[in-house]
């Protein structure tokens, strides 16, 4: 957290001068210089850092230049909206890499488990803004197909087949929230909610998907040849039992420690979904505050997503003491 | 009727290039009780022979041809869902290193429980009753506590042991154990060997023995198997073999193991080392590192002859014979 | 011996070679290597093949603005990708941006490479404080993902050069950016095989005949390492190009006056509610059918030199 803070505390002097954002040209130069001493940006590097750090340790990132209140208030008001695509995000990815990667190692030959490998290496070579804009094209705008003659009966189906109707909402996050607590508006409790949530967590869904697939993949063929699993049948446990138990158990472990790291990078890449969808969250604020030169929010932001990685890769930790016995949670080997 | 009988079992690899045949023409019987051992270097294919009589040959191997019977019926041709109901059940296994075999994420309660479960209908407290009964059989102490701890919290002598009983839980007609001991201590290979031993005779299990040790066979087992490259070279009553070895392989392996009343004597090592599955020599595949290979032995693979109750597989070995049959008819 | 000699004797060696071997008998590695070279060659006789010139704002005429591909209605048979929002020829502008994006996905992998190997090699060789160090920055790098870093760095740098001037340097800086924002990752493989490589008889060889430090680590240890970097390498190349294009798609990137993949993409996503789909999906097409090529080479790459799976 220290690194993060000095080098969040670094950009600032980086990041140009805030007054031009703030004041535009019509102040005189002494209004300039009175507010720059007023805000303190006159004093010393190490001045200015060390009262930066002593108001970070009370939760006080200062105040945003743009928005005018408390910087930790401005990023709660956004938080909310890129956890909730995040965790519709994994929830996603869980669903649908665990069963698609534990069939792929089962049974690597057949054409099914080629096809979702094919599909996930080209799936790694697509950036996530161009999988949100083809989602939008597909289920936002819609695609009218007609490369079929029309006037017969399978050219009507095809074109019809092929095409999508789209009216999906591609736009932040609609009208129809659920207040949950404090700043925490909820998209998951109603069917608007959950409309506009699908597109920007498929697209942010899509950018881990083959990853997980590929390495669960690996993991469990890896595990599939070891002896216990041998032993597992010669026992005449049920195939099912022995996929789904055995195997999938020690395949999780290292699933569990990479995924977990994943889960806290797909935080940046909240940053062009939510460009893309004009998802009110933290990501399309920092990109914001980038623009306008918002340093103290941009400094804040970074310390919060800072601080979600040490919080992920903490409950990574324990997750991973738990299912794995032969870890102690205080962290030595038994 | 034997209770397994496998007949002229062929087991190949399928690899990029043709097949690699791992097994040839493999039959033995095993009856009610009979401690067999199956001796050879290690690639001689003891491991896979064991494995695919309960047909569990890891890809690319298959069972090409051949009939293993048990019971008369055959495991080879069997579905899945019946081999399963054999498995573990009617066939227990026990593998080489105890390290291995266990899953490391499940205590070992569950495993034993769900062997249980998977070929009765039995509560859980019944099962774990049993499996306690067992784990006592084996000499563990503490065995309730045993059953809610992980495999590794277990030495290696204690994870066989386990092995043992979970092998041990559903009174299966047979145990193939495959080097049951030479992942483990020296200092408790012998204790081990001993309770497996104590533990088939009290419940009248038939043994297949796998090893390289051709001492424990010596002491412990009715017949043997000779294997060497995928064939069986030689085969009969332990007591036979081991006092009058037909086969120049068989001879070499016992005059290679230390001796005892002559101390300080150089051990016997046969020249040469076991071909790979890819380049099994043409004719008898022994021929290349056997003294007394002919051109007949480079160019043909030796059927069997039977000497005494020992099946021999060496065109030197029945020279020998019929020239004795031909002395005997003479003098009569 | 003279050179022609030389150099045949050089190319009867690759012929025989496992890696020219493996190539042949991989369809799909000659597949993406042909469509590799296809559209590096295209773009960089960009300025040969491409009907306009998208940098000549003298040709361009607003009225020709959004018009559809060819085999679309409305379409002019002088565009026949059609035009984006400014007018400009797509097929010409694309194959200008290709080159952009090549030209930094290939500059941003080669500075990554010098710093991912000097460090490297500096971390896995001297090991002790200079390796913690060295490493704690890259796990740090690492665990904001190099995409965070990059807008990082480049919100920094767009705010001290100012927009105009960032335009103009702009090849430049992304290059840099994604330069800095990778290293880490060529740094971890090197660092990996320069330990596995120093426990080796050679190096300790070379250390009691008395080389320097320098000379063991460049000239010794590094010939070693050299496979997984160019493994990785590959990759990397594949990623740099998704990073620019992420960059510019943000705004943090190449100006719209001279456009890569990412920032044609970019400006065509305005466009793209009233129904102009070509300006942003045709070179998202471009650019996915090049990061997957480099991407394929690079798993036949892994493929081939990874001893783990070179039986069988």
């Amino acid at each position: 957290m220290f690194v993060i803070s000095v080098i969040s505390f670094a950009i600032q002097d980086g990041l140009g001068d805030p007054l031009r954002q703030m004041v535009g040209q019509s102040v005189s130069d002494a209004e300039r210089e009175q507010l720059r001493e007023d805000l303190g940006l006159n004093d010393p590097v190490i001045v200015q850092y060390a009262r930066f750090a002593a108001n970070a340790v009370q939760g006080d990132l200062a105040n945003s230049y743009f928005y005018g209140e408390p910087t930790l208030d401005v990023i709660m008001d956004h938080l909310p909206a890129t956890l909730e695509l995040v965790i519709a995000a994994s929830l996603m990815i869980v669903c649908l890499s665990i069963p698609i990667g534990v069939y792929a190692a089962i049974r690597p030959r057949a054409w099914l488990s080629k096809f979702f490998m094919g599909v996930s290496t080209v799936g790694i070579s697509i950036p996530v803004f161009l999988t949100a804009i083809v989602l939008i094209q597909l289920f936002s705008i819609g695609v009218t197909v007609d490369w079929f003659p029309a006037d017969t009966g399978w050219g009507t189906w095809l074109n019809d087949l092929l095409s999508t109707d789209g009216g999906m909402p591609s736009y932040g996050r609609g009208q129809d929230l659920t207040h949950l607590f404090g700043t925490w508006d909820s998209n998951f409790f109603s069917w608007d909610g959950l409309l506009h949530l699908m597109l920007p967590a498929v697209s942010l869904a899509s950018i881990m998907l083959p990853l997980f697939i590929r390495l669960i993949r690996a993991e469990m063929m890896e595990v599939l040849q070891s002896d216990y699993i041998r032993y597992a049948q010669a026992k005449g446990i049920s195939p099912w039992r022995i996929n789904f138990l055995h195997a999938l158990k020690n395949t999780m472990l290292p699933v569990i420690t990479v995924g977990g790291v994943q889960i806290g990078i797909m935080v940046a890449y909240t940053i062009l979904t939510e460009t893309v969808f004009q998802w009110p969250g933290v990501g399309l604020m920092f990109l914001e505050a980038i623009t306008r030169s918002d340093i103290p929010l941009i400094v804040a932001y970074l310390m919060v997503v800072g601080l979600i990685f040490v919080i992920t890769n903490t409950v990574v930790d324990l997750v991973y003491g738990l299912v794995n016995p032969t870890v102690k949670l205080t962290g030595k080997k038994a | 009727m034997a209770l397994l009988e496998v007949n002229n079992l062929d087991v190949r690899f399928a690899v990029r290039g043709g097949d690699l045949k791992a097994l040839r023409k493999i039959s033995f019987s095993l009856d009610k009780g009979e401690r067999l051992g199956l001796v050879g270097e290690s690639g001689a294919g003891k491991s896979v022979a064991a494995f695919s009589i309960l047909n569990l040959i890891a890809r690319p191997g298959y069972i090409a041809g051949g009939e293993i019977l048990f019971e008369g019926k055959n495991l080879a041709a069997m579905s899945d869902r019946e081999l399963r109901r054999i498995r573990g059940n009617r066939i227990a296994m026990i593998f080489q290193d105890p390290m291995m075999t266990l899953n490391p994420v499940l205590t070992i309660g569950t495993q034993m429980i769900e062997a249980l479960k998977a070929h009765r209908r039995i509560g859980t407290r019944a099962a774990r009753q049993i499996a306690l009964d067992r784990l006592k059989q084996v000499q563990i102490p503490s065995p309730d506590k045993r059953l809610d701890q992980y495999p590794h919290e277990l030495s290696g002598g204690m994870r066989q042991r386990v092995i043992i009983a979970i092998a041990l839980l559903l009174d299966p007609e047979i145990i193939i154990a495959d080097e049951p001991t030479t992942a483990l201590d020296v200092t408790i290979q012998a204790e081990i060997m001993a309770l497996l031993l104590e533990l088939c005779e009290q419940h009248n299990v038939a043994l297949m023995l796998i090893t390289h040790d051709l001492g424990v066979v010596s002491q412990v087992t009715q017949n043997m198997l000779v294997m060497y490259a995928g064939r069986i070279i030689e085969q009969g009553p332990t007591k036979e073999i081991i006092n009058d070895a037909q086969h120049p392989y068989t001879q070499g392996l016992i005059n290679a193991l230390p001796q005892m009343g002559e101390p300080g004597r150089r051990l016997y090592q046969i020249p040469g080392a076991m071909p790979s599955l890819n380049r099994i020599p043409t004719g008898c595949p022994f021929h290349p590192r056997c003294q007394f290979a002919t051109d007949l032995c480079k160019q043909e693979m030796p059927e069997y002859v039977t000497s005494g109750n020992v099946d021999v597989a060496c065109h030197e070995v029945r020279k020998l014979i019929e020239e004795e049959q031909q002395q005997r008819e003479m003098t009569s | 011996m003279t050179t022609a000699t030389a150099n045949a004797s050089r190319w009867s060696r690759f012929r025989e070679s496992f890696l020219w071997y493996s190539f042949k008998r991989d369809k799909v590695a000659i597949v993406s290597f042909v469509v590799f070279v296809l559209i590096a060659a295209a773009a960089f006789l960009a300025p040969l093949l491409a009907p306009h010139d998208p940098y000549d704002l003298a040709t361009i005429n607003i009225m020709n603005s959004e018009l559809p591909p060819v085999w679309m209605d409305g379409s002019d048979p002088s565009f026949p990708l059609g035009t984006d929002a400014q007018g400009r020829d797509l097929l010409s502008t694309i194959l200008y941006g290709t080159r952009v994006s090549l030209l930094i996905g290939f500059g941003a992998v080669i500075l990554q490479s010098a710093l991912g190997i000097l460090f490297g090699l500096l971390a896995g060789y001297l090991g002790g404080r200079v390796d913690s160090i060295l490493m704690r920055i890259a796990d740090v790098q690492l665990s904001f993902s190099t995409l965070m870093v990059a807008i990082i760095v480049g919100a920094v740098f767009k705010a001290s050069f100012g927009n105009l001037m960032f335009g103009e340097i702009a090849i430049y800086l992304l290059i840099l950016i994604i330069g800095i924002a990778e290293w880490p990752q060529i740094a971890r493989t090197v660092r990996a095989s320069v330990l596995a490589e120093k426990k080796k008889e050679y190096v300790d060889a070379a250390k009691v005949m008395g080389y320097r430090t320098n000379r063991i680590m460049f000239r010794h240890i590094l010939p070693n390492t050299l496979s997984p970097i160019f493994v990785i390498g590959t990759v990397q190349i594949a990623n740099a190009i998704i990073s620019e294009a992420a960059l510019s798609f943000l705004g943090l990137g190449m100006p719209e006056t001279q456009p890569s993949l990412g920032s044609l993409i970019k400006s065509g996503f305005d466009y793209i509610q009233s129904g102009s789909w070509w300006i942003t999906l045709i070179p998202g097409l471009v650019l996915v059918v090049l990061v997957l090529v480099i991407n394929l080479l690079g798993d036949w790459l892994r493929d081939v030199m990874n001893p783990r799976l070179y039986k069988g």
